[in-house]
């Protein structure tokens, strides 16, 4: 019989402490250094310039080689002053500020009812059911069909363009909810049973915070379709009196005024941008909480 | 050491009283259902349990019965498929046997896995004192308990880390330290170092006795390797396969504390695993 009497065979006498203390110290995860923000933010912005460049380049050539008459196809250099000019103006301004209100409002109330319903729909079973394929089915829609039945409904007024929004948005939120309630691991669960947590207390300590990366995802895809449904609703439903984003485009279009009309896509997308980044952030706080980011490439 | 191989006798033969699925929760202080003993911590008494039913139906456990005395280690051990796992969740209240009974003479009970499933949202500490919740302790209260059973588990200064930020080592303590902050008096634990390198397992099986010993638990301790079973049981269980039945019942008299690589550990563990081989061959032929 192979008998091992070798240095671990028996433990030391001594307790544990010392040696576990020495071998936590070798396991532990090494964190870099964080580094600096201005450097940080240098990292994050050098792509972006250059991308940025590097199309207004390609824009600006395709201008110069008169593919299209100057008119219908302005370059960048006449664009960026009219654009410039407007940002001068209280009329982009207030646009701007109409359509984020709208904005505001229709991704709060997606936000409530979303919620709301993928909560219930997760917890349901005959609900889930009944309802599930449905909130599938409306995610797909698209939410201009809407559109028609929204104005008979409601008339020409915001009402029909939140209406829109929330229809647009919610269900991607209640199914990010439902997602997310349902990727709660099944060993998590155990150990929540375990620990003697049951019914709300398990939502609120296990199944809800489980969920919350996916929320955020769903989230963020029902922002972009609540701003799709905002920019659709704004083309279609003119409310005299209210500038709005879509109110201005669709004055561009009525004058033939491409350098306007693109002047104003740039505000959308730039406005589509800087709400995405926020989800950004809070999508990256998350994963640095839960320990998803590689440490190696973490900023 | 004395080898006592013997196929529990059965304490309640007639199958009618057996079938009994009620719920039962994991601090159950309602009356036991029979042969509940004041000596006895957790007994285990004809339970067997079946997945699915008619043609496709898998018997995972066959009226197995097996009792640990309070303050007694005892390690479970058989080859896979063996209902290991399925044992240890019935004894936990997570499901219900499809006939038979557990008894935990209102004893509470804490499962511990093979994965640490610390909730990655909280920080080490917060995660020991969400499982102090159960015990209705005040806020405060929690805190300090759940600092002091960290420092039971030789992880004082590390309460503010996520379980990302730590080792795999010093996350299952970190469950260790939850599930003692269940004040369970039975300790399930279901392969809690199978994961584990073996200079980190064999430390934390130091920790492990040391507790034991201290706050007098009962522990049923799952695994696959029978120099562990050895290593901290006082007594070490055989399971079969294919249905789980209790084939062996060893009682290990070595000296505390033992090595994993010890002499007298390594001689009891061959004569184990010969019994267990010649299980597996019976169910060759």
């Amino acid at each position: 019989m192979a008998v091992d009497t070798s240095a671990y065979g028996t433990p030391a006498p001594e307790t544990p402490a010392a040696a576990i203390a020495g071998l936590d110290n070798l396991d532990l995860v090494q964190v870099t250094p964080r580094r600096r923000l201005p450097e940080k933010i240098w990292a994050a912005t050098w792509p972006k310039l250059l991308a940025l460049v590097i199309v207004l380049g390609i824009w600006e050539l395709v201008y110069l080689s008169g593919w299209k008459s100057h008119s219908i196809f302005p370059g960048p250099f006449q664009v960026f002053p009219n654009l410039w000019d407007q940002a001068q103006h209280g009329l982009l301004w207030s646009a701007i500020a109409t359509t984020t209100k709208r904005a505001v409002i229709g991704f709060g109330l997606a936000l409530i009812i979303g919620s709301v319903i993928g909560a219930l729909v997760s917890r349901i079973p005959p609900l889930r059911a009944a309802v599930g394929s449905i909130l599938t089915g409306l995610q797909i829609m698209p939410s201009i069909a809407w559109f028609p039945f929204a104005i008979i409904f409601f008339g020409l007024n915001t009402s029909a363009i939140v209406f829109v929004i929330v229809l647009g948005a919610a269900p991607s939120i209640a199914n990010g909810l439902i997602a997310g309630v349902d990727y709660t691991p099944p060993l998590l669960l155990r150990v929540g049973k375990t620990m003697g947590l049951r019914r709300v207390a398990l939502y609120r300590h296990l199944i809800l915070p489980a969920s919350l990366p996916t929320y955020v995802a769903g989230l963020k895809q029902g922002w972009a379709f609540a701003f799709r449904s905002l920019m659709a609703g704004e083309l279609l439903v003119i409310i005299a009196n209210t500038s709005s984003i879509g109110v201005l485009l669709s004055n561009d279009q009525d004058q033939a005024d491409m350098v306007g009309a693109i002047s104003i896509m740039i505000v959308i997308l730039v406005l589509g941008i800087l709400v995405d980044g926020l989800f950004n952030i809070a999508n990256g706080r998350i994963r640095r909480r839960w320990g998803l980011t590689d440490p190696a490439s973490a900023g | 050491m004395s080898v006592i191989p013997s196929r529990a006798a059965p304490l309640d033969s007639s199958p009618g009283t057996s079938a009994r699925p009620e719920p039962r929760m994991a601090a159950d202080v309602r009356p036991v259902p029979f042969s509940a003993r004041p000596d006895v911590a957790i007994q285990i008494s004809e339970v067997s349990k079946t997945f699915g039913r008619g043609a496709s139906a898998v018997v995972a456990l066959d009226r197995i019965s097996l009792s640990a005395a309070p303050g007694e280690f005892v390690c479970l051990i058989g080859a896979s498929g063996c209902g290991k796992s399925t044992l240890l969740s019935l004894a936990a209240g997570l499901d219900q046997p499809t006939s038979g009974a557990i008894s935990t003479n209102g004893n509470r009970v804490a499962l511990m896995f093979q994965e640490p499933a610390l909730f990655p949202w909280l920080t080490a500490a917060r995660n020991v004192e969400l499982a102090l919740r159960a015990t209705g302790a005040s806020r405060a209260e929690r805190r300090q308990r759940a600092a002091e059973l960290l420092e039971l588990v030789h992880l004082g200064g590390f309460g503010g880390k996520r379980p990302h930020e730590l080792s795999g080592g010093m996350r299952q303590r970190v469950a260790l330290a939850r599930a003692l902050g269940q004040e369970a008096d039975v300790l399930l634990m279901d392969e809690p170092f199978g994961a584990l390198d073996a200079m980190t397992r064999d430390l934390l099986h130091e920790v492990l006795e040391g507790i034991w010993r201290r706050r007098g638990l009962t522990v049923l301790f799952v695994t696959h390797e029978v120099r562990e079973a050895v290593r901290l049981g006082d007594r070490v269980v055989l399971l079969s396969s294919r249905p789980g039945r209790v084939i062996g019942d060893f009682k290990v008299d070595l000296d505390r504390p033992r090595g994993m690589d010890s002499a007298d550990t390594v001689e009891l563990a061959i004569r184990i695993k010969s019994q267990l081989r010649e299980e597996v061959v019976r169910h060759g032929s």
